[in-house]
């Protein structure tokens, strides 16, 4: 058995979801070869060749790999996975754009989203918004599948020497193009690495109120995340989102403020390690899954909160 | 141009499914079933296209148990033109929808398919990428906004840190995200009016495409339960518990 897992990279450094994706891999067993495709994406390479159980690194660079389309990574990708038992890739806004793509145009299924590995064919994977978990199992000569980072425990990210080896770039289909991205800037961990997060829901009342959970989230150096409901009011952008059809996060330390607990909301994030939930209704459904819980208005808890934390 | 809509008939989200004792699946037996909220966004946004001028015929199609008529005729009723019924009784799996709709496309000759980007029962998130590839057509999955001008399309699409502006040729697959609109609520007038409108119906066979899943549920579970928490009085107490309890501060 012979694993491809496709780094996901800015260039210069590796997005947190791909060392538990590498994890994924080595609970699948068998040799793990990553595909680095990107454009003067040296730092990328160096990083994955260093990560723990990688033995080959597959370099492929292009300019049309700095920002790439769905067309032209699965173009790249399709013939070297006939090489592979398994293709991976972690379930992100990255991996979910063209791994499926890959698996159309190798005439098998796609696993997605994988929390567990059962044995080398068959996988456990959440379905309905995390309220049940299916294990699936797959007769294709190839295993498309993309990883739940969360479920996952990260490979270390040094001690591996593995050997790079570039590869022959794939076409320039020109399907697409990619003429820009607006990248929500700011100076917090990412949603998806972030040891503790601070989410605001429907009863933040307006984007501007989110400063008093930016507050908060600057002492826990938290990431701030929002409700499907707060993201639908316009409060916030969609990046911001935690649920079934946003991110899935699972961190040490998640406060849920003003959220009351809808069954896609609680899909992203009910794996936290520990939930703090403040709501002033006594009975939001949020406090089924949080440890603990204050019954007050959020507007007096979260600054005094903020302040208390010193 | 014509655009052809995917629905699929799916538990109602407002509903927390229950895992059947014998773990083969979960218990779909008189729960209330609607169209899937991605679904109603890509109607929506063919109908918000055909009033803006750039769309003239809108074809809503769904593949399923006959049941899925009263999805496709939700979708008439929101303002589909006609409809398709892919009629199977066998577990639906995304590669084969993404291969009935490539057979309906060598038919119909659309411009632009839009599907929602993920089913909130499976949770798989292919069918749109798939259908894409299995064309050759350029792919514009998780869209937040998207314009016709001539024959290609300027579209915004969600990414994980923020928004992605692509430029794609005609004929597009485009899968949609929610900020794309705000599917309409259907009026009576308008259900009455979608009962006359027509609706097909076909067979797999009939497009030459094999359903077999590929995919062999083995058993469903119940996810873990998380052990039942504590209310706390006030700040100090919660500080008190992550710090000394928890250990997380």
């Amino acid at each position: 058995m012979s694993i491809l897992v496709i780094a996901e990279h800015d260039g210069a450094r590796l997005k947190p979801g791909f060392l538990n994706t590498l994890g994924a891999a080595r609970k699948i067993g068998g040799d793990i070869h990553v595909l680095v495709a990107g454009h003067q994406a040296a730092e990328a390479v160096a990083a994955a060749a260093k990560a723990e159980g990688v033995a080959k690194v597959l370099q492929a660079d292009a300019a049309y790999y700095a920002s790439p389309t769905a067309e032209n990574l699965s173009a790249l990708i399709v013939p070297l996975a006939k090489n592979y038992s398994h293709v991976l890739a972690a379930a992100s806004g990255f991996g979910k754009n063209f791994m499926p793509r890959v698996a159309a145009l190798l005439d098998v299924a796609q696993i997605s989203d994988i929390s567990d590995v059962v044995s080398p064919d068959s996988f456990v994977r959440p379905i309905y918004a995390g309220n049940a978990l299916a294990t699936v199992q797959s007769n294709d000569p190839i295993k498309v599948i993309t990883v739940r980072a969360t479920a996952f425990d990260p490979v270390a990210d040094s001690g591996g020497s593995a050997a790079v080896e570039s590869i022959p770039a794939g076409p320039d289909t020109g399907l697409s193009a990619v003429q820009g991205q607006e990248l929500t800037k700011s100076a917090r961990p990412e949603l998806t690495a972030a040891r503790v997060i601070v989410s605001g829901g429907r009863g933040m009342g307006s984007g501007e109120n989110f400063k008093i959970l930016e507050a908060l989230a600057d002492k826990l150096n938290a990431a701030v995340g929002a409700s499907r409901a707060a993201v639908d009011s316009g409060f916030v952008p969609n990046d911001y989102q935690v649920g079934q059809t946003g991110k899935i996060v699972a961190p040490e330390l998640y406060v849920a403020v003003g959220i009351s607990g809808a069954i896609q909301h609680l899909a992203g994030m009910k794996d936290s390690k520990v939930i703090v939930a403040i709501n002033k209704d006594p009975e939001a459904p949020i406090f089924q899954v949080a440890n603990y819980w204050i019954v007050d208005d959020l507007f007096k808890v979260v600054p005094e909160l903020t302040q208390k934390l010193g | 141009m014509k655009v052809l809509v995917g629905v699929k008939r799916v538990v109602d989200a407002n509903i927390k499914v229950r895992v059947k004792g014998d773990g083969s699946g979960v218990d779909t037996a008189n729960v209330k079933m609607a169209m899937n909220p991605f679904c109603e966004i890509a109607v929506e946004q063919a109908v918000r296209m055909k009033e803006a001028g750039s769309v003239s015929e809108i074809v809503a199609v769904s593949i399923g148990v006959p049941q899925c008529q009263e999805t496709l005729r939700t979708a008439l009723a929101m303002g589909a033109d006609r409809a398709i019924l892919v009629e199977t009784d066998q577990e639906v799996q995304p590669l084969a929808v993404a291969k009935v709709f490539k057979a309906l496309c060598e038919k119909e000759q659309p411009g632009l398919v839009i599907l929602g980007k993920q089913a909130i029962d499976d949770d798989n998130n292919q069918s749109g990428q798939m259908l894409s590839a299995l064309l050759g057509w350029p792919q514009a999955a998780f869209i937040s906004k998207i314009e016709i001008t001539g024959d290609s399309a300027q579209i915004t699409r969600e990414i994980d840190g923020g928004l992605e502006r692509l430029c794609a040729k005609l004929p597009l697959v485009a899968t949609t995200d929610l900020r794309l609109n705000e599917p309409r609520y259907v009026t009576l007038p308008n259900i009455m009016k979608a009962k006359k409108k027509p609706l097909d119906n076909i067979k797999p066979d009939q497009l030459g495409v094999d359903m077999t899943p590929r995919l062999k549920t083995v058993t469903v579970a119940e996810p873990p339960k998380r052990s039942a928490g504590v209310k706390v009085a006030d700040v100090a107490e919660l500080i008190d518990k992550l710090k000394n309890e928890a250990r997380v501060i």
